[in-house]
């Protein structure tokens, strides 16, 4: 999901906005006392427990990873995980809607206790959070017309490669391989459709978009399901609160021990992706990518 | 693939859970709007005052909240405060009171020039006749204004109302933010449901909208006579 244009170009707003009050805070904490770092502490593992509670931040419209059914209930790839952790804490999860760009600020502010929201490791968030174990994974996908499959990456060779503009797609080619000719769209939509006309041999963003796409669209496959840098994603707690991050740890070993992940899958991306996709593309237990 | 658009939003509780975000966006705006509306005279009313030190604090405080934009002003109040002083205010709050100090300013400013566009000669007759300057005010100066302010205040009402959108990026889920969980939650499903939704949605910020013009029009028309 972090590859999306649009998202992009929404981050690239809020971030703008978000610097400008991240100014106004820093004057204002800076006018505080010092003492400022510890105006607020995260709740402890035994804080959660004894309460009975805990606030988990999730996607609302992110589907099939975090949205919300027609009953107005939090469904989702992330959303089956988190009620599995309500439950081995023995706390009712409430579920608070986040947005791509203030999921960071929820945790520095201790306004939820964890971060479920398909978020992704990099290294700029985990200065500012602590990552728990992963358990899923993105890559690149490239998707092509069944006449004319493209099973590797060498078959791109001096063909046109359709991308949208400020993805990992686009810097991924432009640095890896140069002897592809990109043909590069401002829009998301306008990229599928080059593609349906026949604009260019291939497309390629996110491989959970591209498998999705491909299965509403007959005659079209993902022939490269997984290339590129592989991203993964992870829960995340407040920076320091290690009592919890271990917690989680522990939490998604035990789990990969029942493949809790495969299972997850199975309930919420298996009806979207159907056969189109190896669950172990996506899928991490236990904490480990290999 | 229309009418399975349409369906989406008479699907399980979505077309409640519409309603519930509109009320939601209105509870908010409303609110904020009645205490913008008294604050705002207040604060207009001492805007006219020869008082500089009241002068200036009044254009700084107007300057500030007019240049920041409405998202800034709702991070502030609701990580800013947390940040900075450990203060945690529920979304719905940091939203009341910044959409207030907002309303506010700019309600302020109305009335400062509603007042000022009054004809001197109004305030001196008044005084000639012998009225104390509050019955002036009361009996002479706010009637007019009233009229003047009517549309101008209903601008800034729907505004809001349209503006609210805003408070999703505070965890506040509106109208605007249960149509796009609906659009989203149906996006392999039925990808014609968006235009539905998005129609819906622009539907009920008239329904909610339209009123208060008309209100404002009835009293227009009242009071022309």
């Amino acid at each position: 999901m972090k590859n999306s244009i649009n998202h992009k170009i929404h981050h690239q707003i809020k971030k703008m906005f978000w610097m400008t009050a991240a100014a106004f805070t820093l004057a204002l904490s800076a006018c505080s006392s010092s003492a400022s770092q510890d105006a607020v502490t995260a709740r402890t593992l035994a804080d959660i427990q004894s309460s009975g509670k805990v606030v988990i931040g999730v996607f609302s419209d992110k589907a099939p990873f975090g949205y919300v059914d027609a009953s107005g209930n939090y469904q989702g790839y992330d959303v089956y995980f988190a009620d599995r952790i309500g439950k081995d804490l023995g706390a009712a999860v409430e579920y608070v809607s986040l947005e791509p760009a203030n999921r960071v600020e929820y945790l520095e502010t201790a306004k939820v206790d964890i971060v479920l929201a398909n978020f992704t490791v990099t290294e700029e968030r985990a200065e500012a959070v602590d990552f728990a174990s992963p358990y899923m994974k993105v890559a690149l996908g490239v998707v092509s017309p069944d006449s004319a499959l493209i099973t590797d990456v060498s078959q791109l060779s001096g063909k046109t490669l359709i991308v949208a503009k400020g993805t990992t797609a686009e810097t991924y080619f432009t640095e890896n391989h140069p002897e592809v000719n990109l043909l590069k769209f401002d829009q998301y939509t306008e990229t599928f459709n080059a593609l349906l006309d026949g604009r260019g041999d291939a497309f390629s963003t996110d491989n959970t978009e591209v498998l999705a796409w491909a299965l509403q669209n007959p005659g079209f496959t993902v022939g490269v399901p997984s290339l590129g840098g592989l991203d993964t994603i992870a829960p995340a707690v407040r920076k320091g609160n290690t009592e919890l991050l271990n917690w989680l740890n522990e939490e998604i070993i035990a789990l990969g021990t029942e493949e809790f992940f495969h299972q997850d899958y199975d309930e919420t991306l298996l009806p979207v992706y159907g056969d189109a996709v190896n669950p172990d593309d996506l899928v991490v237990e236990g904490g480990i990518v290999e | 693939m229309q009418d399975m658009g349409v369906r989406v939003l008479f699907e399980g509780a979505n077309g409640v859970r519409l309603l519930k975000g509109l009320w939601t966006a209105l509870r908010i705006s409303l609110l904020s709007m009645a205490f913008s509306f008294v604050l705002g005279t207040l604060l207009g009313c001492a805007m006219t005052l020869k008082n500089p030190v009241v002068k200036a604090a009044a254009k700084i405080y107007l300057e500030f909240i007019r240049i920041m934009p409405q998202l800034v002003l709702l991070f502030l109040a609701y990580f800013g405060m947390t940040k900075a002083f450990g203060i945690q205010l529920s979304g719905y709050a940091s939203a009341l009171i910044v959409f207030t100090m907002w309303g506010t300013a700019e309600m302020g400013d109305l009335v400062r020039g509603v007042l000022i566009s009054i004809p001197k000669h109004q305030y001196l007759s008044g005084l000639a006749l012998g009225l104390s300057p509050w019955r002036v005010y009361l009996h002479i100066i706010f009637p007019q204004s009233a009229r003047r302010l009517i549309p101008l205040a209903i601008n800034l009402s729907t505004r809001m109302i349209k503006t609210t959108s805003l408070v999703v990026l505070i965890g506040v889920v509106e109208v605007l933010k249960v149509g796009q969980q609906i659009i989203e939650a149906n996006r392999y499903a039925a990808p014609s449901g968006a235009l539905w939704v998005y129609g819906a949605v622009f539907l009920l910020y008239f329904i909610a909208c339209y009123p208060i013009s008309s209100l404002a029009r009835l009293l227009e028309n009242k009071w022309k006579g």
